[in-house]
């Protein structure tokens, strides 16, 4: 049997045409890569952006958790405990525990009212991210409808409605704040009498004044990015296709134009909130940023300063913190658009 | 010409794009002027002409995809587009006119075209644009299915989606992936079925195949063809180069810088163009055999294309002709037949021979 031909040992079952079942097993389904899918992935996969995002994560929670489960808060000012330096006690705390109590350390001294640092950083964190996060909120919501209805329409409307940007472009914004902030005093301090409006007693009318600044000026940026974005794609031929199927208007804009900008305004949302929390930061500073009692990282990086040779490591906190976070949003920013919108890379 | 069969009709489409200036100064690109043609139900009309010469405007033009400047449409003997300011034509092509001499025209139409979609689609010159690449093929395949709401039940959305798939060379596989995994060949196949979903009579085939690699071009021509015999479709097909249009078409119409210059039955077209533009076309065609290749000269013409914002006065091809006069240079000439079904514009008919 040494020399039969290959072709001769047929069986006649392998004739037999496949089944249903046995065709369904051959063919492979391969996992689709979706848009979001394929981003994330590649997110992942980049070192920088997830010890960014690690860091963002972590400093939520020490803005935002942490300070509950403090025993301090942060306008408690602790007689005989001014001035303190990291993990020392003050001659009151000193009695307690001599008296055998247990006195919670002062991980990073306190200030010269006796105010533990530690929450006040918590708290100025806080106020920092909040300010972030809510001004990258209103931008968006501004910009973004601002720009698409500008690009979506076109023509003349357009045309007025990016007329009216560059005029808002050319307001030099820090001046704007702080006239605003000081015209607005007045008004605010008189609202603030009124019941129902106490929280804003807290915030004080300089940071309602930076809000308000924010949502008047901060959002060409985006606007300009969002209606370059929509009439690029307004002209795609896929948006074409969709027209010649038939289909209107507000199809086109949610099936088509959204999910394809929404790479983009994540991206530029995320690269607003560093800015933003700069702002904040250099106008608290300046001392035209939140109300005292209540912290933000800028003004205890001012008030540290008149004690800066004595007490070096006040500014020291709020001045790393303050970096660290314009640093990790901002590098989690590019690892966000290396992911998601690599056309937006120049 | 029997008005009964024809499907799709164009008359004096005119379409000029803004470009800049205001008022008086206001410019135009005069992409397409003047076109009018017929095409008969299950025929295939051929388009051809240079890059910019206004293809792929008339084709968008004809489903509305841009609202026309001036002209009338008709569709399966409805008229779904009319400026109102053009002459309604006699059967025999000439333009109708009252007992003074003076043109009767139309009535301002324009109606909603939804219903017309589904009857008129098109398939795209670039495979890369005309998909979204946010959507799956499934979804892309069945957004005619989706707007039209075509479909009892999901369950029946996904079967004719895969149908539509097969019918193209694709398998249900496909349909959850997006286009970027697929190569050109198989997005041109994505557009097709996009089309075919909506149930149409008519496709505007916009060079489906330019942006292929001239393997897959005879695959996807081919294709067409058998669609064209199991559906009954009517094409429009444009294209920049004779040699791919003339297997397909039964007439081929010339397009140069906006206007029609020549139309006619393909044998014909290729075999006795009269047109000197049509000419040095046909010239261009590589021929097989080296013997008809010495024999046949090969026509270049000088110059480049004139700018549409600009066209020269009178014969818009006048620049570029061995035979251009004064007369070409002041009157724009008009299609005349020059045997039955043979359509072409030239002052100089008679003297053209090559
Ligand atoms: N939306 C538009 N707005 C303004 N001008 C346009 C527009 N579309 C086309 N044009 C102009 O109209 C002219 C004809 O363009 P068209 O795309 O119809 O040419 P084409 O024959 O299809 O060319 P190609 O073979 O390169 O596809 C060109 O000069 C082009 O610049
Ligand atoms: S009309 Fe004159 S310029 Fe135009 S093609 Fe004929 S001969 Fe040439
Ligand atoms: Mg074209």
């Amino acid at each position: 049997m040494k020399n039969r031909l290959p072709g001769l040992h047929l069986k006649a079952e392998d004739f037999i045409p496949a089944t249903a079942e046995e065709k369904e097993s051959l063919v492979i389904m391969r996992d689709s890569v979706n848009f979001w899918r394929d981003g994330l992935r590649r997110l992942k996969k980049n070192r920088v952006a997830m010890v960014s995002l690690f860091f963002i994560l972590l400093i939520m929670v020490f803005a935002y958790v942490l300070p509950s489960f403090w025993p301090y808060t942060y306008d408690q000012q602790i007689r005989t405990s001014e001035n303190l330096s990291p993990f020392t006690y003050g001659e009151a705390e000193l009695e307690r525990i001599a008296a055998g109590e247990k006195v919670f350390p002062h991980i990073c001294g306190t200030d010269k009212l006796g105010r533990d640092f530690a929450v006040r950083l918590m708290m100025g964190a806080r106020i920092s991210l909040t300010v972030g996060l809510v001004c990258a909120a209103i931008v968006l919501v501004i910009g973004a409808l601002f720009g698409a209805i500008a690009g979506f329409a076109g023509g003349w409307v357009d045309n007025i409605m990016m007329r009216f940007t560059d005029i808002i472009y050319t307001i030099p914004d820090i001046l704007l704040i702080i006239i605003m902030a000081m015209s607005l005093k007045p008004a605010l301090e008189q609202l603030v009498l009124h019941k129902g409006f106490l929280w804003l007693q807290k915030l004080g009318p300089n940071m309602i004044a930076i809000f308000l600044v924010f949502a008047l000026i901060y959002w060409v940026g985006m606007a300009r990015i969002t209606r370059s974005q929509v009439l690029i794609l307004k002209e795609s031929e896929y948006v074409t296709a969709a027209r010649a199927l038939g289909a209107g208007s507000a199809r086109i804009i949610r099936k088509h134009l959204l999910t394809n900008c929404i790479g983009t305004l994540t991206v530029t949302t995320t690269l607003q909130i560093p800015s933003a929390i700069f702002t904040e930061s250099y106008l608290s500073f300046l001392g035209i940023g939140v109300q005292v009692p209540m912290p933000s990282l800028g003004s205890l990086a001012t008030d540290a300063v008149k004690g800066m040779n004595t007490y070096p490591y006040l500014l020291l906190y709020p001045a790393i913190l303050i970096s660290v976070i314009i640093l990790v949003f901002n590098l989690f920013g590019d690892g966000l658009r290396d992911a998601f919108d690599p056309k937006l890379k120049d | 010409m029997n008005g009964q069969d024809i499907l799709v009709e164009v008359q004096h489409l005119q379409q000029y794009f803004p470009a800049g200036g205001h008022g008086k100064n206001k410019r135009f690109v005069k992409a397409v002027d003047d076109v009018s043609f017929a095409i008969k139900k299950g025929e295939t009309l051929g388009l051809v002409g240079e890059s910019g010469c206004g293809k792929t405007t008339v084709g968008r033009t004809m489903l509305r995809l841009y609202e026309p400047t001036d002209g009338r449409i008709i569709y399966d003997g409805k008229i779904i587009f009319d400026s109102g300011k053009c002459p309604l034509k006699n059967d025999d092509g000439s333009d109708m006119t009252d007992g003074n001499g003076k043109p009767v025209l139309g009535k301002k139409t324009a109606v909603d075209m939804l219903p017309y979609r589904r009857r008129m689609q098109i398939v795209f010159q670039d495979p890369y644009a005309s998909l979204d690449p946010r959507m799956t093929i499934g979804d892309i395949v069945g957004e005619a299915i989706d707007i039209h709401r075509s479909a009892g039940s999901k369950k029946e959305r996904r079967d004719r989606i895969i149908s539509l798939l097969e019918c193209v060379g694709l398998n249900s596989e496909h349909a959850n992936r997006y286009p970027h995994e697929f190569s050109g060949g198989q997005r041109q196949r994505v557009g097709i079925a996009r089309a075919l979903a909506a149930d149409p009579q008519f496709i505007v085939c916009d060079e489906p195949v330019s942006a292929l690699d001239v393997s897959i071009q005879a695959q996807v021509v081919n294709m067409f063809e058998d669609l064209q015999q199991e559906m009954g479709l009517t094409y429009l097909f444009i294209a920049h180069d004779l040699s791919v249009v003339k297997h397909i078409s039964n007439r081929i119409g010339v397009m140069y810088l906006g206007k029609m210059v020549e139309l006619a039955d393909s044998f014909e077209l290729i075999a006795h163009s009269v047109h000197p533009y049509t000419k040095s076309l046909i010239s261009a065609i590589p021929v097989a055999d080296p013997n008809t290749a010495r024999a046949a000269k090969r026509i270049t013409l000088q110059g480049d294309v004139p700018s549409p914002l600009n066209p020269p006065s009178g014969c818009r091809f006048r620049t570029r002709c061995p035979y251009a006069d004064e007369i070409c240079a002041g009157e724009c000439p008009q299609m005349k037949e020059v045997s039955a079904g043979h359509w072409a514009a030239c002052h100089h008919l008679d003297k053209v021979d090559y």
